[in-house]
């Protein structure tokens, strides 16, 4: 395998792999500390219940994240020594920030999950609280780095060296706000539909008859957030959409597949991509201009715009951006109609049970796409316009073994986690020691 | 104190960490994987109990250290990630099946097969994670990245028989049953011998086949530390067989700081020696002087917590703990 190639499939499944449990380590623990928050409230069993089986989850999930997370800060090195070299020393600030952030979520998840014995149910409540926030807080560092990938600043070259290093402009790089929100939103999401799904498709199968109060209650919880989560998600979507078209038109022209600059510019859905348009695909006239500036005669930047060599694989950035919007949408229709009937005081109904237990995989598979647009679209650079992807990648010899072998591994992770939690799950209540009668008085 | 000295201080105070309480968990997987005699299931409960709320924690003194690096030292970082790719590599696989197995096979616990085989890769990967980070130090150390070397090879058993010793010391105040805590006793003085004879295997070999690595450690700093690590693994010894076992903690955590003065002693201020200096990797002052106000700030949150979670879990011996595997592991 060339070395380029071996490189980008092995950081990009160990990205796809650690994205969805960093995702669940940011939202689990709010749903935890909700459903334990409303038990101390009522003192209603089912919440308990629900806190103590989703916290199960969250152990193996927490722990598979932290792993996969650690393969990440190596393979910066192990993968992309150039780069490190390169930008370490200009954007080693919000990763720094980011080991501490990390520490308290791994602290305080220790005191969480073992001290429901050792800890009043005041006390233990209360401990989850700096899960909650340090683990937005670590997403938020880490996307700021990848926001100066796309817009490298906080340094000047000079004869090609980097002088004049600000890391604090650096970690706050001009894309870094509206990024650092939408990947947050985004695991928030993921969260709620995720474990709204797990409860309906329970509720659906009827396998959780004996525990049918703590999977409504769970689906009610998780699905406030998704409902709260999703519309905010396309707030800034849509914001980012525009910031891109300004300052990373080359992004923005291949996900929107937007070959030639023009005025009065179509949206493209779908089609096939060519080497300079695309076919078949469905055309909504004057959808880019009005989108970009709000009006039918704005011009907007296409692809020939950009030096062919600097161009990312327009196919790849557009599928992705398509499959990401047409998720979302799935999303948002779904998460709309639970709220209205959850205002009339309904319980959901079937169909839209089955449509909450589809959300699962497909808030994933957003998120999953929503990565792939950023990603690709910044090729063929790794840091825009600093330094190539192609540039970056180490010298060392063995990354095709590398990469089969740690493609191995996630496989047997997910295999094995996918079954531990489908256990956690589906048994019945108790295995926990724990008198309930001590915790509630 | 330049900022460069404050952020080769950081990297060293974070591996320091690491080794003492990473190295115990690890440690635990290798008593865990050697587990045996009557109390076999006792042993590998105590073990769980043990490492279960802080294996998380202690592992980011590793991620810390890293990200340390490469902010502060990005060149050297680079270069070692490059020469030394294979054995961190090996060492990431065994840090990642470890963390993964633990969590595994403690809710696996009523699937027998499945608990029996996470238990193993738990114990195995326990053994390959701290062999390769030593094997790594060592070569590192030499300044030629020859990780295959026998010296290099001799520093990775060296690192899992520290890292036993410490597991086994630090498992005499996890348990309240006399024999079980008998059966870490003779463990640990079993590891203490083994930390001995481990420890002057790449002593030995350095001086056949890495010149300047031994004429370094035979600097004044190096040697006052290897004569601490010395007469600590003697004090170890004593306050073990003698039932001191809070001294005992103290006195192994003290003999592997020492170890690591030594290694630290004999190559300062070399990074790598012959190629990286502190100054020479150094970033610029802006961002070193960057970084250590947020560790400054950093610690303000981390080390009242990190205090609060010791405080909670190790305080006292062993009491049950809700998510252990408590006689779940049949």
């Amino acid at each position: 395998m060339d070395q380029v190639i071996a490189a980008r499939a092995q950081m990009g499944t160990s990205l796809a792999f650690h994205i969805v449990f960093a995702a669940l380590g940011v939202g689990l623990p709010l749903l935890v500390v909700m459903a334990e928050g409303l038990w101390l409230r009522t003192k209603k069993r089912a919440y308990y219940d629900l806190a103590r089986t989703w916290s199960k989850g969250m152990a193996i999930l927490f722990a598979v994240g932290a792993v996969s997370g650690t393969i990440l800060s190596f393979e910066l090195g192990l993968l992309w020594p150039v780069f490190m070299r390169y930008a370490g020393g200009i954007i080693g600030l919000p990763f720094s920030l980011e080991g501490f952030a990390f520490f308290i979520e791994a602290i305080f998840i220790g005191l969480y999950l073992y001290g429901w014995d050792r800890l009043s149910p005041r006390a233990h409540w209360l401990s989850g609280l700096p899960i909650v926030i340090s683990g937005a807080v670590s997403a938020a560092f880490v996307t700021t780095a990848n926001a100066w990938m796309n817009m490298p600043a906080g340094f000047r070259l000079e004869n090609g060296k980097v002088v004049d290093v600000h890391p604090i402009a650096a970690m706050l790089s001009p894309p870094w706000a509206v990024e650092v929100l939408h990947t947050t939103i985004a695991a928030y999401v993921v969260t709620g539909f995720g474990a709204a799904a797990v409860c309906a498709f329970a509720l659906l199968r009827k396998t959780a008859e004996d525990r049918r109060d703590q999977v409504r209650a769970g689906l009610t919880i998780a699905m406030i957030v998704a409902a709260i989560a999703i519309p905010l998600q396309w707030i800034v979507g849509d914001v980012i959409a525009r910031f891109d078209a300004d300052n990373e038109p080359a992004k923005f022209a291949s996900l929107e597949a937007l070959f030639k600059t023009q005025r009065n510019a179509p949206i493209t859905v779908g089609g096939i991509v060519g080497n300079d348009g695309v076919r078949y695909g469905i055309v909504i006239p004057n959808g880019l201009s009005l989108l970009v500036a709000f009006d039918p005669n704005a011009e907007v930047k296409g692809l020939d715009r950009i030096p062919e060599n600097d161009r990312p694989p327009v196919a790849a950035v557009h599928y992705s951006f398509d499959t990401m919007v047409g998720s979302a949408s799935l999303l948002l229709l779904v998460a709309i109609a639970w709220t209205i009937a959850a205002l009339r005081k309904r319980a959901a109904p079937r169909w839209l049970l089955i449509g909450i237990a589809l959300c699962g995989p497909v808030s994933v598979l957003a998120m999953e796409a929503g990565w792939f647009v950023t990603e690709f679209g910044r090729q063929p650079w790794i840091a825009r316009g600093l330094l190539r992807t192609s540039d970056a990648v180490t010298i060392a010899p063995g990354l095709d073994v590398q990469f089969y072998g740690f493609s191995l591994v996630y496989v047997v992770l997910a295999a094995t986690c996918w079954w531990l939690l489908r256990r956690v799950g589906t048994k019945p209540r108790g295995g926990e020691r724990t008198d309930i009668a001590r915790s509630a008085s | 104190m330049t900022p460069v000295l404050g952020a080769a201080l950081v990297v060293l105070a974070a591996i320091a960490l690491y080794t003492v309480f990473g190295g115990a968990d690890f440690g635990g997987g290798v008593w865990d994987l050697l587990a045996s005699g009557p109390r076999r299931d006792a042993q590998r409960d105590a073990i769980s109990n043990a490492i279960g709320p802080v294996w998380e924690s202690n592992h980011v003194w590793l991620i810390f250290a890293i990200v340390t690096l490469f902010t502060c030292f990005p060149p050297a970082f680079a270069d070692v990630a490059t020469n030394l790719n294979a054995p961190l590599t090996l060492a990431l696989v065994g840090i990642v099946l470890r963390g993964a197995a633990f969590v595994f096979r403690n809710h696996a616990s009523d699937a027998v097969t499945l608990a029996r085989s996470w238990t193993l890769v738990f114990g195995a990967s326990s053994i390959v994670a701290p062999f390769f980070l030593g094997d790594a130090a060592g070569a590192l150390a030499t300044g030629r990245y020859a990780w295959t070397s026998p010296f290099a090879l001799s520093v990775g058993l060296f690192a899992v028989t520290l890292c036993a010793q410490v597991a086994a010391v630090f498992l005499l105040r996890e348990t309240n049953d006399s024999a079980l805590r008998e059966d870490f006793r003779r463990r640990a003085i079993r590891a203490t011998l083994a930390v001995w004879i481990a420890g002057i295997i790449p002593a030995l070999l350095a001086r056949g086949a890495e010149p300047s690595f031994y004429a370094a450690l035979t600097g004044p700093a190096a040697r006052i530390a290897i004569a601490a690590a010395l007469l600590l693994g003697v004090v170890v010894m004593l306050l073990v067989a003698r039932h001191r076992d809070g001294l005992a903690r103290v006195a192994v955590g003290a003999e592997v700081l020492a170890v690591l003065g030594g290694w630290f002693g004999a190559q300062f201020p070399a990074l790598v020696p012959g190629r990286w200096t502190l100054e020479s990797a150094a970033s610029s002052p802006a961002m070193l002087e960057a970084f250590l106000i947020a560790a400054a700030c950093g610690a303000v949150v981390l080390i009242p917590s990190l205090v609060l979670l010791f405080a909670v879990f190790k305080r006292g011996a062993g009491a049950g703990t809700s998510e252990s595997a408590t006689g779940q592991l049949h």
